[in-house]
């Protein structure tokens, strides 16, 4: 029974990643078993070595690896479930893969407050999956608070684009 | 773990040590000059052959612009340039409303050997005080010579002129606002330079941006670099290991070592007044809390105890009690902890958010970040009357530290879209830029007096 949770995660995960990423909308049923028919890399999958599949999947899972926050924040919005449920289903069946949440902020408020920030970001996807059964030991957190901005400048636009947690392979 | 750390960071250290850099920071006025004290920084005169390269009284002339308190005059409005105080015409001075003049000699006495000889003299009583009739028609000298707040001589190389112009600001300053001058101080901030391979920079410059020399240079974020309070070390946090980690470099042989790596959180370290005690934010209980750390024992005291973000720890000058940032209250807000029954106070509660307090030296006054309409801004509120002034107009203003004797703060904010330098007056009146040439400059910390 576990096991058949498992190997359907480990199926699922790809496509949704996949089509989330060819499309604006958000892939929300990650259990949605029309949603895998279509899927592109399932067709490959029959022959394909461990090795091989492991690095398609983490490819695209690092096609959707980033949760966004709003200012001040660090609660995830309902949006981000299925990005974070795929990450989930995939290192539920990968339990030697380990992941590190990097937590990170915009540039508003003071450099120490926003380490904690993006800590609690890190924290909280982190929390996250751990919920979704996903084993502590192979997670680990660290902020940038705002050191580390992907958009340097400074307008609303950019400060979100910065207000975020990756999840980094 | 820890001994391997040491061993690997020694390395990384060597590959760092003091090489000059090339970003100096050029210090632009922006407000208050005409609030200022006038004073008149006579050129002094030179007697020899070969002229030496840096110019006393231009050096004299730019600290005491830059303290807000004074505006030195231009050449044009002195009515005479006496290089003693014989020459030193009261009654000419006297119309001119410039309180104090300063007069000297540079006289060349050997190789690379300078005798610099100056005189300060307070104009109001050369003649004869305020509201007195002058003692001599000619203007010239009242009888005794307490018009004359200072006068020194000493013989230097020339490389040491600069430092040299610094402590005569340092006293010229004191003689005439009572209070000690920074002038000889310095200032450590971090550099970042996004295209570079080792982007982050730790910098230790003079005061006014001069002598600067790079600590540190590092491919992962550099942060809130401190001063010990005797000014030989920094400590600061690095992420060269993928982690925050709490570094003590000496400021003088490089050398460095590490003082924490906790799981989660190593940051915001602050030295406490005697400097034995390291307080600082953790989060290695999965919460981020105020610790206090003995340095050579490296004992750990929790302060703080509570699910909410706390960080951001500052000692109070007596030593007794700690400010810190808590967002326990629904926003980041200023408390206050006392290091022996831990009895936590709400500090702050005017303005949406208030960030990293600082205690000003004298313990009268706190200096933040506050948040009021979404601005970011460095503001000081009295302890007694708890009175909260506003005092910059920049834009995202962060880390504000200030000058060992309290008259000035400087910070980081975004001029343009570059982070640079700000100074501001404690009384909000003098703002300054210290725009670097290239890169952005954040985290200033201000030295100790040295």
């Amino acid at each position: 029974m576990n096991l058949n949770k498992v190997l359907k995660g480990l199926l699922v995960a790809v496509p949704v990643l996949t089509l989330a990423a060819c499309s604006s909308n958000n892939e929300t049923d990650a259990g949605d078993a029309n949603a895998n028919t279509n899927a592109p890399v399932q067709a490959v999958d029959q022959g394909m070595s461990d090795a091989e599949q492991l690095r398609q999947q983490l490819e695209a899972l690092r096609q959707q690896n980033t949760i966004y926050f709003d200012f001040d924040k660090s609660a995830i919005r309902p949006e981000f479930a299925s990005v974070l449920d795929a990450h989930a289903a995939f290192l539920r069946a990968r339990t030697t893969v380990s992941v590190t949440v990097e937590g990170h902020t915009d540039a508003r408020g003071t450099p120490e407050y926003n380490i904690a920030l993006g800590e609690r970001r890190a924290q909280s996807v982190q929390s996250y999956l751990e919920n979704l059964g996903v084993a502590a030991g192979q997670m680990s957190v660290v902020s940038y608070g705002e050191e580390k901005p992907v958009d340097a400048g400074n307008t609303e636009d950019a400060f979100a684009k910065n207000r975020r947690a990756v999840l980094v392979y | 773990m820890i001994f391997k750390l040491i061993g690997k960071a020694a390395i990384v250290a060597m590959a760092i040590v003091s090489l000059k850099s090339h970003a100096s920071l050029e210090i632009v006025i922006t407000e208050g000059v005409d609030t200022a004290r006038p004073v008149a920084i006579v050129p002094f005169t030179f007697v020899g052959q070969n002229q030496p390269t840096q110019n006393i009284s231009q050096i004299v002339a730019a600290d005491l612009m830059r303290s807000g308190k004074f505006n030195p005059v231009n050449v044009m409005r002195m009515p005479q340039q006496p290089q003693n105080s014989s020459q030193f015409n009261a009654a000419a001075w006297s119309k001119t409303g410039i309180e104090a003049v300063v007069m000297g000699t540079v006289k060349e006495v050997g190789l690379d050997r300078y005798t610099i000889s100056y005189e300060l003299v307070d104009v109001v009583k050369a003649n004869g005080g305020v509201g007195q009739p002058m003692m001599t028609s000619s203007g010239r000298l009242v009888a005794g010579n307490n018009h004359i707040l200072h006068s020194s001589e000493i013989t230097i190389a020339g490389k040491l002129f600069r430092q040299y112009a610094h402590r005569m600001s340092d006293v010229i300053y004191e003689k005439l606002t009572g209070e000690r001058g920074a002038f000889s101080t310095k200032i450590a901030y971090v550099l970042v330079r996004d295209k570079q391979e080792y982007r982050y920079q730790l910098v230790v410059a003079d005061y006014d941006g001069e002598n600067e020399q790079v600590l540190l240079r590092a491919k992962e974020p550099l942060m809130s670099p401190t001063w010990s309070p005797d000014g030989t070390k920094l400590a600061y946090v690095t992420f060269e290991r993928k982690q925050s980690q709490i570094y003590i470099q000496d400021v003088y042989t490089a050398r460095r070592s590490i003082l924490t790596s906790f799981k989660g959180i190593n940051s915001a370290p602050v030295w406490s007044p005697d400097g034995r005690k390291m307080a600082m934010t953790l989060s290695k209980d999965g919460n981020t809390e105020i610790y206090v750390m003995d340095i050579a024992s490296k004992n750990l005291a929790k302060l703080t105890n509570h699910r909410a973000i706390d960080t951001e720890p500052n000692w109070s000058p007596d030593s007794q009690s700690i400010i810190f940032t808590s967002e326990r209250g629904g926003n980041p807000q200023l408390y206050s902890v006392d290091i022996n029954t831990k009895a936590t106070t709400r500090v702050t509660f005017e303005g949406e958010m208030n960030l990293a307090g600082k205690f000003t030296p004298n313990g009268q006054a706190i200096v933040m970040v506050n948040r009021t309409n979404g601005q970011y801004n460095i503001a000081r509120m009295d302890r007694t009357t708890r009175q909260m002034q506003v005092l910059t107009r920049t834009y995202l203003d962060e880390s504000p530290s200030i000058a060992p004797n309290g008259s000035m703060i400087i910070y980081s904010t975004l001029h343009g879209s570059s982070q640079v330098l700000a100074l501001v007056s404690m009384d909000g009146r003098f703002k300054a830029r210290l725009p670097a040439a290239n890169g952005r400059v954040k985290s200033p910390a201000w030295s100790p007096f040295l």
